[in-house]
């Protein structure tokens, strides 16, 4: 595992950073930093905001108050800016979202060839390339409906990938998926982590958190309550809150 | 059929179904192109296009089309001398034409509306989250699949264009409901020979229409 490089000034920065819902307070004053290439497990219980969290770092979800810096640069509020900074940061969402008009070929394809105006003979290339390391270079011609969760999924970090992203999102990739499932999309997910990924990943994998992340970070009501390294968390948790949570998951 | 079997009868018959033919066709392309525009502009995040996209709706889809087809002839044409061509029935056409697209386009527009809400709001997500922008996002992925959802209502509107044009006839042109009242009261002892023919020619043309869009719409449909 790459470690993170704590020397640079980290990619992803979120300072004081409020959300509300109508009155429902789901971020408060949430401060974390993403060092280039670390690995950063969200875990808390549902409703603790950790989604919410994972979305304002693209801007898929404007934030209230506080701010958000990515790459040195405070994220752009809308237009071709924030389009931009989103073709730089990778997502994967709970339900694959895949584009279920086109083939996955064409799924990998459209934004190096749409936003980055890339060739297309050379997106459809770098595009099986990415399929092959993932998997699933055998389903290119067919559509998403064709395929299982596990399989979508994985097409999923593809098309993301294909933007050569600095860093990766994930909103709980895994829990949408059949059990069998989860594991390919998890290997996926690991070695992407071991090649030096900067990633945030939302998700109820205990075992990716312990054996993928560099830093767990733990959350309830909206506030991030603790963060440690995955030995140091599951072992000795601090506070009550995540003594509780993790009580009620690693008993059974 | 001794009314169709006069050469000049049955021409004419047929120059008002031909007519009828040009408008659909080019009502269907205009009202196309303005119904896909003003869909964008209904769920585009300007709200000037929106107000815009929401005025045009509401006027046109709640004003009587002979209305419309009259203010075309009598406001465009006749007091603000807007003149589409020099030739006195083609300039009737084409009036009847911008009659028809802009009252066909209201409900264009509002069938792909409710396309897009067919349309699961993480297609949108997942194409903003690569760097698509709104106008690339609506056009590369949301429109395409919110058309798709709605090939069936949009093969009623195209429907309704083509017996709507019959409304042109009231600012003169001669086209096939205009014809039949001729050959009416020039042959008033065939009057429900000619009426059924009129009809008949209309449901035989539009019901296989009816059917092809109802097979493209399980051909095109999104598999999800």
């Amino acid at each position: 595992m790459v470690a993170s490089d704590t020397t640079q000034e980290p990619l992803i920065v979120l300072d004081k950073v409020n959300k509300f819902f109508g009155d429902l307070h789901v971020l408060r004053d949430v401060d974390l930093s993403v060092g280039r290439g670390e690995v950063v497990v969200v875990i808390g219980p549902s409703g603790s905001g950790k989604s919410t969290l994972c979305r304002a770092i693209n801007r898929l979800e404007t934030i209230s108050s506080g701010q958000i810096t990515f790459d040195g640069d405070a994220l752009p509020a809308e237009g071709r800016a924030l389009a931009r900074l989103r073709s730089d940061v990778g997502m994967v969402f709970q339900s694959f979202n895949l584009f279920a008009h086109k083939t996955i070929l064409e799924n990998v394809t459209l934004g190096p060839i749409k936003v980055r105006k890339e060739k297309p003979e050379e997106a459809r290339k770098r595009g099986m390339a990415l399929l092959e390391r993932v998997g699933i270079a055998n389903q290119a011609e067919k559509y998403p409906a064709q395929l299982s969760g596990g399989q979508q999924q994985r097409a999923a970090i593809a098309r993301a990938l294909a933007m050569q992203p600095k860093a990766m999102l994930f909103d709980e990739p895994t829990s949408a998926l059949d059990p069998e499932m989860v594991g390919e999309v998890l290997d996926v997910m690991t070695s992407l982590a071991r090649d030096g990924m900067t990633m945030v990943v939302v998700t109820h994998e205990m075992g990716f958190a312990r054996h993928a992340a560099n830093r767990v970070v733990f959350m309830a009501d909206g506030q991030l309550v603790e963060q440690a390294e995955p030995g140091e968390f599951f072992a000795n948790p601090r506070s009550d809150r995540a003594k509780d949570f993790l009580s009620k998951i690693l008993t059974h | 059929m001794p009314v169709f079997s006069d050469p000049a009868n049955f021409d004419a018959y047929v120059s008002g179904f031909m007519w009828i033919l040009k408008m659909t066709g080019a009502s269907a392309a205009l009202a196309l192109v303005l119904g896909v525009l003003l869909a964008g502009m209904r769920v585009s995040p300007v709200p000037v296009l929106r107000w815009f996209g929401a005025a045009w709706v509401n006027i046109f889809r709640n004003t009587p089309l002979t209305l419309i087809i009259f203010f075309c002839y009598f406001g465009l044409y006749a007091t603000l001398t807007i003149s589409l061509s020099d030739d006195l029935i083609l300039n009737n056409f084409w009036l009847g034409v911008v009659g028809l697209s802009v009252y066909t386009a209201a409900f264009v527009c509002e069938a792909l509306r409710s396309g897009i809400n067919t349309v699961p709001p993480g297609q949108a997500e997942a194409a903003r989250a690569i760097g698509l922008t709104f106008s690339q996002t609506l056009r590369i992925v949301v429109l395409p699949q919110a058309g798709r959802a709605v090939i069936a209502p949009l093969g009623s509107v195209l429907i309704a264009l083509c017996k709507n044009s019959t409304i042109v006839g009231t600012i003169g042109l001669l086209e096939a409901s205009n014809i039949m009242k001729q050959l009416i009261n020039d042959n008033g002892d065939q009057v429900i020979l000619i009426f059924l023919v009129f009809a008949g020619t209309f449901a035989a043309v539009l019901i296989p229409v009816g059917y092809f869009f109802g097979w493209l719409a399980n051909r095109l449909a999104v598999k999800r």
